[in-house]
């Protein structure tokens, strides 16, 4: 019977397309994009691309500086740096994404539902976020870890919790604003179910700011790994990790400057680059500067 | 010919800072099937509330609302959501009520999907017969809103709310930010819908002179309440509401020796707090001929002719006492 | 001598889309005490044209080039920002469509008063919360005194125009420009507004620029009127002449698609199509795609501007009749 079912209402083909035609136009988010994909490609790689163990130890090699053999030279146990930088890439990204993933199946459909039903719901729910956010993040994470133990995965699960409520408030903000909108009264008015308001209209119009908002999640994420396992709470040695490697190398600072500079320089480059793309992001997801295609010339 | 929509005694209140705004208190009037009513008025004095409040996008504070007998008031979200197809909406900001990521194509098809009309393979064929509709080229289909010119936005619209096939359409400011040479073809295209499809306008706007162009029957409203009803001809050419005439004096008219001969009734203030009204009748504090009496009381309905009639305590004494 | 004489004046406004040629050469005079209406439609120019008089126009990236702007003689192009500070409002005042933006939020309407009254007329204290008053009330704004300490969002729309006009008058211009200062309020106070511009500027000769799109309002104002189109002034007529014999495809066009509250008008004609891409050179009249009485001479050569009577001008190749 007509009108008690509802074409599905999510359909993204032109607009991501045009999306990504126009992300190449910044060029240091394209920049970003590519070193990010280096780094994701030398993580997934790492097995074949490694030329050395990461966990091997060598005494015999230790401290040497970069050479062609080593070409980020060795730490202190010999290990060679480059192979644990690639091996330290898996653990970084994958909290990273998993992070990323855990914030927002938690964080916006909090946040959708704080700010589209309003009232006690958004009081109660919006409550347990400012229970959250009175903690300091990186404390709050600590104490999870202690609580579930030093392990990578309850890293995650800490991260996730603590990055879930700040991108709830966002997106409440976001929704109130884009709730109020013309063309959300508009689609009420064309009888359109509440479903199809929150996914095609209200969703779809904060996929931009939740994007931006996801690339400082992950970034965020990758650095708090990298300082948690630098203060021993995320991966045990002799695993690699970026923040591990970095606490390990302080001692070492003044004989061999290069085992620190590594993994830092890693960290800040994995971070610029999120950041530039989420720049890159930001301008490419707006709608205006999505040009349809022009079948013929000087039409209009 | 039964009236397509009646509404009585319809009240919608906001609770406001200053206090409580009456937007819209008291309204009754009625709408013929094929006719447009203009509903007319300055800021603030609830027209758009009144539109919105008939298409149950803001829930009536009290009054009915019928609809081909039944009252749209009572309905439930789920069934307003169906009777929608019937009562379509035209805003005022074309391009604030096109979802700006959405192509002109899907904005259309929303409407189709929404309703399940024209599914599957028809359903292209009957977004390009809809633009065609509102005369715009099928190659606009992939274009998006802020690619579009205002006309153009505001055609899109309309193609739109035609999709579901109404019967009646709200229209709400549709032309006041736009040009006037475009203004006037969105006008003619209005008109022209309205012969074809044989639809039902409610036409609001503060611009009299578009409202005469477009209506059948006027409504002046001030401060939430009407002031004065008639058919087009009536009101125009001999209002009797002090606020009715004292409007329709203060509209320039494009002759200059007209405009030169003109006296014009020039209203003495601002438009009083909605949220604390003056007593009586509203209107007495900016009124060329109010008496104390008028403070006492709310004024009643007063008929001067068979389908024209006005809220004035005075007009029965100017035209010695006839009810 | 005219109070303003503007001859070829071209702005520009550089874009990524090309340059813009918002104003296309325009020349016309404004004598002293009169009352030339701007009229035209989004794109026209016309306010792009007054922002260039007081070169108010952001350069880059726009730019503003002349054969002759002279105000009271001068050359305004030639001063220095500093000496055109020193006109703006003193000598010329403008007053733009939206009040709430063109006042400063934060401020009172007595401080935003005395300020322009310092700045110019270097009065101060006592003397020019005096001299404030005295312009609230001359612009019809009841209990002056205590709403001097208002904000202007504790004003209406009507009132603050109201107060606009008290600036911009506060020194006595010669030249008062008024950019759609009416189109955002209702029927009735436009109707007050204009009444007051027209009393206060015929007391003190000022001259005045009324920019609008709404025929009516100049109807009622004006002395003459200049129409325009795609940065240019198409046809330039005293107000009474324009609306008898219109000699312009143009305004022709425009006085058709306006619907009149007197009823005057049957199907309205609109004028199809859509107003033309300034970043394109106009070899023939940029009106030509949507005109409907052009003639075969206006697709062979750019329209020439013939006279029509004492100061009626457009610059058309059709004729247009009685």
């Amino acid at each position: 019977m007509a009108g008690t079912t509802q074409a599905p209402p999510f359909q993204f083909r032109g607009s991501f397309l045009l999306a990504a035609r126009q992300f190449p136009r910044n060029r240091a988010a394209t920049l970003g994009a590519v070193f990010l994909l280096l780094i994701c490609l030398g993580a997934i790689f790492a097995p074949l691309i490694a030329p050395y163990d990461p966990i091997q130890i060598k005494l015999a090699m230790k401290l040497k500086p970069p050479s062609l053999e080593h070409l980020m030279g060795t730490d202190h146990f010999g290990r060679d740096i480059f192979s644990r930088m690639l091996y330290g890439g898996r653990t970084s990204l994958s909290v990273g994404l998993l992070v990323v993933g855990f914030a927002f199946a938690l964080g916006v459909p909090l946040g959708l539902a704080s700010g589209y039903f309003g009232g006690s719901v958004d009081n109660l729910l919006m409550r347990l976020v400012d229970a959250f956010l009175t903690f300091p993040p990186l404390l709050l994470a600590v104490a999870l870890v202690g609580l579930l133990g030093p392990d990578i995965q309850n890293v995650m699960i800490a991260l996730g919790l603590v990055q879930a409520p700040i991108l709830a408030r966002m997106v409440r903000g976001s929704t109130l604003a884009v709730r109020e909108e013309v063309y959300v009264t508009a689609a009420r008015a064309l009888g359109a179910t509440p479903t199809r308001i929150v996914l095609s209209h209200l969703l779809r119009n904060m996929i931009s700011p939740i994007v931006v908002q996801l690339t400082v999640v992950f970034s965020a994420a990758v650095v708090a790994e990298a300082s948690l396992s630098f203060l021993g709470f995320g991966t045990q040695p002799p695993n690699p990790s970026w923040g591990r490697d970095m606490s390990e190398a302080r001692r070492f600072l003044n004989d061999a400057p290069w085992m620190f500079l590594s993994p830092t320089l890693m960290i800040a480059l994995c971070v610029l680059s999120i950041n530039f793309m989420g720049d890159g992001l930001r301008d490419a997801l707006d709608p205006r500067s999505w040009r349809a295609r022009r079948r013929v010339a000087g039409e209009d | 010919m039964s009236a397509l929509l009646q509404v009585e005694d319809l009240r919608v209140h906001f609770k406001a800072p200053g206090g409580l705004v009456k937007a819209v208190d008291g309204l009754t009037f009625s709408v013929e099937r094929g006719q447009t009513l203009g509903l007319v008025g300055e800021s603030g004095c609830g027209k758009s509330t009144t539109g919105y409040a008939i298409l149950q996008l803001i829930r009536p504070t009290a009054g009915k609302v019928l609809y081909d007998g039944s009252d749209l008031c009572t309905k439930s979200p789920r069934e307003m959501r169906r009777l929608r197809r019937k009562l379509q909406l035209i805003f005022q900001d074309a391009h604030a009520s096109l979802n700006p990521r959405l192509p002109v194509g899907d904005l259309v098809g929303e409407a189709l999907d929404i309703h399940s009309l024209y599914t599957g393979r028809a359903r292209r064929g009957r977004i390009a017969e809809l633009l065609d509709m509102v005369g715009l080229a099928s190659h606009l289909a992939e274009r998006y809103p802020h690619e579009l010119s205002g006309g153009q936005a505001q055609r899109v619209a309309i193609c739109r709310a035609l999709a579901v096939e109404p019967e009646l359409i709200v229209c709400d400011e549709p032309v006041s930010a736009l040009d006037v040479s475009i203004q006037a073809q969105i006008v003619n295209l209005l008109q022209d819908l309205q012969e074809q499809l044989k639809l039902t306008y409610i036409f609001i706007s503060h611009d009299l002179s578009i409202v005469r162009h477009m209506s059948d029957r006027v409504a002046v409203m001030y401060l939430g309440k009407i002031a004065e009803m008639a058919t087009k001809e009536a009101i125009y050419a001999a209002p009797a509401h002090p606020y009715t005439k004292a409007l329709m004096s203060a509209v320039p008219v494009p002759d200059p020796d007209l405009e030169a001969q003109r006296r014009r009734t020039i209203l003495v203030g601002d438009l009083p707090n909605p949220a604390d009204p003056p007593s009586g009748c509203r209107f007495r504090t900016r009124c060329p001929i109010a008496i104390p009496a008028c403070a006492g009381v709310d004024p009643p309905r007063h008929a001067l002719a068979l389908d024209h009639w006005a809220h004035c305590i005075r007009l029965s004494e100017t035209i010695g006492g006839s009810s | 001598m005219a109070l303003l004489s503007v001859r070829n004046l071209r702005t520009r406004f550089a874009t990524d889309r090309g340059t813009v040629r918002a104003v296309d050469g325009v020349s016309f005079d404004l004598a002293e005490g009169e009352i030339l209406g701007l009229v035209g439609e989004s794109g026209s120019g016309k306010s792009v044209t007054a922002l260039s008089v007081m070169r108010l126009v952001p350069e880059p990236p726009g730019r503003i080039a002349a054969d002759s702007l002279a105000f009271d003689g001068t050359e305004i192009l030639a001063l220095s920002e500093a000496e055109m500070r020193e006109k703006r409002g003193a000598s010329m005042a403008m007053i733009f469509q939206d009040p709430m933006r063109s006042l400063n939020p934060v401020l009172t309407i007595g401080r935003q008063l005395t300020e322009v009254l310092h700045r110019h007329q270097k009065i101060d204290g006592a003397a020019a919360r005096k001299r404030a008053i005295e312009l609230l009330e001359m612009v019809g704004i009841p209990m002056a005194e205590k709403r001097l300490a208002a904000y202007p969002h504790q004003f209406s729309g009507g009132m603050r125009q109201r107060v606009m006009i008290a600036i911009a008058l506060s020194c006595n211009p010669r030249l008062l420009i008024a950019d759609e200062a009416t189109t955002a309020l209702d029927v009735t106070i436009q109707a007050q507004i204009v009444e007051l511009v027209k009393q206060l500027t015929h007391e003190r000769g000022t001259s005045v620029i009324w920019i609008s799109h709404d025929l009516g309002v100049v109807a009622g104002l004006c002395d003459r009127v200049n129409v325009m189109y795609a940065g240019r002034v198409v046809e330039t007529s005293p107000i009474r002449d324009l609306f008898k014999h219109p000699r312009h495809g143009y305004t022709l066009g425009l006085m058709g698609s306006t619907p009149r509250v007197d009823g005057m008008q049957h199907r309205l004609t609109p004028i199809e199509g859509l107003p033309p891409n300034l970043t394109e050179p106009q070899t023939l009249c940029p009106f030509l795609p949507r005109c409907r009485v052009s003639v075969e001479a206006c697709r062979q050569r750019p329209p020439e501007a013939r006279s029509f009577g004492p100061d009626h001008t457009a610059v058309c190749l059709a004729d247009l009749g009685t």
